[in-house]
């Protein structure tokens, strides 16, 4: 059940994806752009909250899931640290997983070369 | 030929009955698909972890390496590209597309370096994601501070 | 005999003869229908470079080079190099005719650049100025998208209005005199803006320039559409060509039935997945200095109008939200 969960919501924001893409004509950098800003704010507003319980990684592991955690993190860090984690709080959650990307970025770059389509 | 404005609205308007649009109905089934399929292999991995008594926290970030990862070696080998080809937003949206968008720019120019080529163009997507997600999560944690 | 003929156009008092050409592709033209056309198919997309605007130098030298020594002529005997491609800077062909040791004139017309160097080249000889000139373009298909849109890992889905980049350069030598097909007319293309933005339907914003030239050109030397065996443009694709039908048909020229595009010829655009047809500087050249020039040699075609197009923008005015500005050149070659 958990997974069919997740199939499903993951495919749904997807095709939000989708639909975005070919109807406004908008570059997939804007359409990530705009996914994990309105993750953050939805996840400040504790909507997307209700999403991630339902669906688990059908939520987390879109780009609005991305945003969610940013917003979780810094709603942490202000309970946690007051006016300062206003500051903190996103790069901290953010930290984990964009170094992971850098790191496995900068290393396909020393290994790969580019390829023809 | 007619450039004036009422010239091009014309032609604008016979463009756009010329030209094909994208096959929204089919572009979005397979995006459904291919995006809730990436989902599911994020929840099999997070539930491994699990099992293996990670604890919550590491669990996600391992999962997260793991489909990061993933993606990166299939950019690596460009085999993602062929993928997205398929399911569109559903290789796009996925974290997984971030990641691509990462090592995508970080191979292409290699050929101009190590640091103004992989370095600087690394971020080339990546970046403006990371910026209004960062200030995205200032006007969040701005807010919560005063209304909590 | 007066050269300058009607507002935009030439008549040349010695037609400039095309005494041989060239064609150098990569391996996705090689599986196309125009395969057996070419001179030199690399299966290699890297042409034993290391970096993608090394591999289009490298196909810019060959081209040349085979032009030149299909012509029986040696190096030296060539006045000058005309020759264009779509890197910044036009890098392709200034690396590329950099061992070449010949005069050079580097050249930037998008993809009109073919039209561009062999309407200049035919000036240089008509007046005189050459015995024998090279005229040549070329682009790559990795090398392009790495300038023009993102890496070529990075995911995305293709717009059916998108042309696919052709890998090849296209090179011809011009004589005084000899054999073969002549250089009897160009017209001279105007820039052309219809207010098209989408980066995606090239072929919509360059169609409007081919309309222009192709009527410029009938009304110039007081001929019909039904003057020549074939009209050829350039890199319209299905969607640009089916537009400029239609826009000759408002200016009462029917096209429909003796025009075709290099860019739907080059590729089997269901079997290659190259959505609208072929792109890039390289289209035109390499669908000319191949199989058109076959063609008009075998006398299966006898009065041709080539017309290359190009779409005039760059990645920085498509960011600032310009609209893409056209441009075509109308070379009219015949057998005499």
């Amino acid at each position: 059940m958990e997974l069919i969960r997740a199939f499903i919501v993951g495919g749904i924001i997807c095709v939000i994806g989708q639909i975005l893409i070919d109807k406004t004509k908008l570059t997939t950098a804007r359409i990530l752009v705009i996914f994990v800003v309105a993750g953050c704010v939805l996840g400040g507003l504790g909507l997307y909250e209700p999403l991630v319980n339902f669906a688990g990684a059908g939520a987390t592991v879109p780009l609005p899931g991305f945003g969610h955690l940013l917003a979780g993190g810094v709603k942490k860090a202000v309970d946690e640290q007051g006016f300062a984690g206003i500051f903190t709080g996103g790069v901290t959650a953010m930290a984990g997983g964009l170094t992971v990307a850098i790191l496995f970025g900068w290393l396909s770059a020393l290994t790969f070369n580019p390829k023809e389509k | 030929m007619d450039q004036t404005e009422s010239g091009k609205k014309q032609y604008q308007e016979l463009v756009k009955e010329v030209s094909p649009n994208s096959k929204l109905l089919a572009n979005c089934i397979r995006a459904f698909v291919g995006g809730g399929l990436i989902c599911v292999i994020g929840q099999l991995i997070k539930n491994f972890f699990l099992a293996q008594q990670l604890g919550e926290d590491s669990s996600r970030l391992a999962t997260v390496a793991v489909l990061i990862g993933g993606s990166i070696l299939l950019t690596g080998f460009g085999w993602y590209d062929r993928l997205s080809e398929h399911i569109g937003a559903g290789a796009a949206v996925p974290i997984t597309g971030f990641a691509n968008a990462i090592a995508a720019p970080a191979i292409e120019h290699k050929k101009e370096g190590f640091i103004l080529g992989v370095g600087a163009k690394m971020f080339v997507i990546a970046g403006p994601v990371i910026l209004y997600g960062t200030l995205a999560s200032i006007l969040v944690g701005l807010i919560y501070y005063f209304v909590r | 005999m007066q050269k300058q003929c009607g507002a935009q156009s030439i008549k040349f008092e010695n037609p400039p003869v095309i005494i041989s050409g060239a064609a150098v592709v990569g391996p996705k033209e090689g599986e196309g229908p125009l395969a057996k056309y070419f001179d030199e198919i690399s299966s290699d997309i890297l042409f034993g470079q290391s970096s993608w605007e090394q591999a289009e130098s490298e196909m810019v030298r060959k081209g040349i080079e085979l032009a030149v020594q299909k012509a029986n002529l040696t190096m030296d005997q060539i006045r000058y190099i005309l020759a264009g491609d779509l890197l910044n800077q036009g890098t392709g062909s200034t690396f590329g005719v950099r061992s070449l040791n010949r005069p050079f004139f580097g050249l930037f017309g998008a993809c009109s650049t073919m039209g561009e160097a062999m309407s200049l080249g035919s000036i240089l000889i008509d007046g005189g100025y050459a015995d024998y000139v090279v005229s040549a373009a070329s682009s790559h298909f990795c090398g392009a998208e790495k300038t023009f849109r993102f890496p070529l890992e990075l995911g995305g889905q293709r717009a059916p209005t998108a042309g696919w980049t052709v890998t090849g350069d296209g090179a011809i030598v011009l004589a005084k005199e000899g054999d073969g097909p002549r250089v009897t007319a160009i017209t001279t293309g105007k820039i052309i803006d219809m207010g098209i933005k989408d980066v995606n339907n090239m072929g919509a914003a360059m169609a409007p320039a081919a309309a222009d030239v192709m009527v410029a050109h009938f009304r110039d030397l007081g001929i019909s559409a039904d003057y020549y065996d074939q009209i050829v443009t350039g890199d319209l694709g299905h969607v640009g060509s089916e537009l400029l039908i239609q826009l000759m048909e408002k200016e009462g020229y029917d096209v429909s039935k003796n025009s075709t595009d290099c860019g739907i010829e080059i590729f089997d655009a269901t079997k290659q997945n190259t959505l609208a047809g072929g792109s890039g500087c390289g289209c035109s050249a390499v669908t000319m200095a191949g199989y058109l020039l076959h063609k008009l040699r075998k006398k299966e075609i006898n009065k041709l109008l080539f017309i290359p197009t190009g779409a005039m923008h760059s990645v920085v005015t498509a960011q600032q939200g310009e609209s893409i500005p056209g441009m075509a050149h109308a070379v009219a070659i015949e057998n005499m």
